[in-house]
């Protein structure tokens, strides 16, 4: 189950880095980054949430907004800087969200200090379960329930309501949908910022089960980087695919052979990578 | 010819530095070195052949584990074994990982590459018994042209001895790639980075020239990662992460990928601008990401570009 909480998280930052090189052909080193801020930010909400006399048990509905309000500064990035850019080589693209990524780690050293953060002990707020003989958080479950109605509602949405159709229709031809009326620069900027706000929701989510620390972004931009990389770069279906595969090889592989954890998930991506450069649900796009 | 009065100035001060410039400031010289005969390597792919690899580092750690592993577990201490020991390492290594990776470019080119790196980064990291998990293991002093330099401490073997062995591999490797990139297997690379199409129908094997692209700058990578051992006088696996492969492409796009020097330009600006920064404000990465960020958009020429704006910079998407 523990590989299933980490895959619901890994879903919400990989699917944030796949609607974004999907419909902008940007691939966002900066996505952990953005993760890393939303734990801090989630961080700050609870404890400004349960110092102000906020009932614990309450203290999901402060992290998610905190979350949520962290991925804004998505919309900062990508009018500020990301637009400038669209026109240049990929690589160019690609240092200027490592760039950001250099900012962002420090910033976060900044604002919240060096020492790790965490909420203290409302993990267990909501008590555990058993389930398949072993005692579950019921927190790892709302987490797993939220992920899982963020994908269907990212899939409705893409599928189903106009915005999405222009999403998708901007994910294919850029030039066409343009030259059909689409204002890119307003889709580049809402998909930017939706694709943010994923990322920092999956930070802020996650941060009742363990300490946040400036590093855990550069550590999580390679788990998502294999998430999307086995999915398929740009596929939703791929990001859900490809972090139920991370998360759950993770767990298998950390309590059968820990020296092999994150070896074997590299292994897998170039596998992957030789054998369907596209990944598995790659013919598909965001 | 401007280039050669400047080339030689430049030369006269590094052989003038240890004597004249204050111990700190030759200290630093000494990653510089190292990084500048890594970026060299690195600007063949980059600059040359248009792939941005992003586990550059891999290659670096390689050459400096060869330095740490033969010193403090064989007894190898001569620095002229080391050397084409990492070289040899790093071609072992380069050569199946190449072989898989020159199949593509661009991003995936740039993904697969990151993912070597975190391969081996991850196998630095756990198999502690070999390789000292994330404490690494101790680069031992080695010796230089068959002699101990037993009575130098290590200062005085740092800015002397050491530094001039760093110099003249430094100045080699310059030598090398100069002959390389003007020669006719240069200039098919770089008609592969302007012109994939053009070079196939001429003859040129494009995966087999990136394949040997991609050796030559592993080979040089390895050569100055055990160079940037010795300084330090340790390794640790963050030498392999790909943070650090992202850091010395940033050094590159900041000298110049278009020109020659621009890498060593690069290097050199990067290091003592580091040092300068973090001397006043701890969080130099928020600084050093801001000019990246600037380089990116408004001088994609780097700092050569800004001085001698002679080749218009090409770098609209292809």
């Amino acid at each position: 189950m523990g590989g299933v909480f980490h895959a619901a998280i890994l879903f919400l930052v990989a699917a944030g880095l796949q609607l974004v090189f999907g419909v902008q052909k940007i691939f966002n080193l900066a996505c952990g980054s953005f993760y890393a801020l939303g734990a801090y930010t989630g961080i700050s909400a609870v404890a400004f949430f349960t110092g102000h006399g906020g009932a614990p048990a309450l203290f999901v509905i402060p992290l998610a907004l905190g979350g949520l309000a962290a991925g804004l500064v998505g919309l900062v990035v990508e009018r500020g800087l990301l637009r400038f850019v669209y026109d240049r080589d990929e690589t160019f693209q690609l240092l200027l969200t490592f760039a950001l990524v250099l900012m962002l780690e420090d910033v976060i050293r900044l604002t919240w200090g060096t020492a790790p953060a965490s909420t203290g002990g409302l993990y267990l707020a909501y008590g555990q379960v058993r389930l398949l003989g072993a005692a579950v958080p019921v927190y790892n479950l709302i987490v797993i329930a939220a992920s899982l109605a963020i994908a269907l509602g990212m899939g409705f949405m893409l599928t189903r309501t106009a915005f999405g159709r222009i999403i998708r229709a901007a994910a294919d031809n850029r030039e066409m949908a343009e030259a059909l009326g689409v204002d890119m620069r307003s889709v580049y900027a809402r998909v930017f910022t939706l694709g943010t706000m994923l990322g920092t929701l999956g930070g802020a989510l996650v941060i009742p089960a363990t300490a946040a620390m400036s590093e855990m972004g550069i550590e999580l931009i390679v788990e998502a980087f294999a998430v999307v990389v086995i999915g398929g770069l740009g596929s939703m279906r791929g990001a859900f695919v490809g972090a139920l595969v991370v998360g759950i090889l993770r767990s298998v592989a950390i309590s059968v052979y820990p020296e092999l954890e994150m070896l074997l998930i590299y292994l897998i991506v170039i596998a992957v990578l030789l054998w369907r450069p596209r990944g598995l649900f790659g013919a598909a796009t965001a | 010819m401007r280039t050669a009065t400047v080339l030689t100035l430049v030369s006269l001060t590094l052989l003038a530095i240890p004597l004249v410039a204050p111990t700190y400031y030759v200290t630093l010289m000494l990653p510089f070195m190292a990084y500048g005969v890594i970026l060299l390597g690195l600007n063949l792919l980059f600059g040359y052949t248009g792939l941005v690899s992003f586990g550059h580092a891999l290659f670096i750690g390689i050459g400096a584990y060869t330095g740490a592993v033969l010193t403090t577990r064989f007894g190898v201490r001569q620095m002229e074994l080391i050397l084409p020991a990492a070289m040899l390492a790093a071609a072992v290594v380069a050569a199946p990982v190449g072989a898989l990776c020159v199949r593509y470019v661009k991003i995936y080119f740039g993904m697969l590459t990151l993912a070597f790196g975190m391969v081996f980064y991850t196998f630095l990291l756990k198999f502690y018994k070999l390789t000292g998990g994330d404490e690494g293991m101790r680069m031992l002093r080695p010796w230089l042209l068959g002699s101990e330099w037993a009575g130098f401490s290590k200062t005085a073997y740092l800015i002397g001895p050491y530094y001039y062995f760093s110099l003249a591999v430094l100045v080699l490797a310059t030598l090398l790639m100069w002959r390389i990139v003007r020669s006719p297997f240069g200039l098919c690379l770089k008609t592969i980075r302007e012109n994939q199409l053009k070079a196939e129908s001429l003859g040129v094997s494009v995966p087999l020239y990136r394949w040997y692209a991609f050796m030559i700058s592993a080979v040089y990578a390895a050569v100055g990662g055990a160079l940037l051992a010795t300084p330090t006088g340790n390794v640790d696996p963050t030498l392999a992460y790909w943070t650090h492969s992202g850091n010395i492409v940033f050094m590159v796009l900041l000298g110049g990928f278009s020109s020659f020097f621009g890498p060593l330009l690069g290097a050199f600006v990067f290091i003592f601008l580091q040092d300068t920064v973090m001397s006043v404000f701890p969080y130099w990465r928020l600084i050093f990401g801001a000019v990246l960020a600037f380089i990116v958009i408004f001088a994609p020429g780097g700092l050569m570009g800004l001085f001698a704006r002679r080749r218009p910079v090409e770098v609209s998407r292809g």
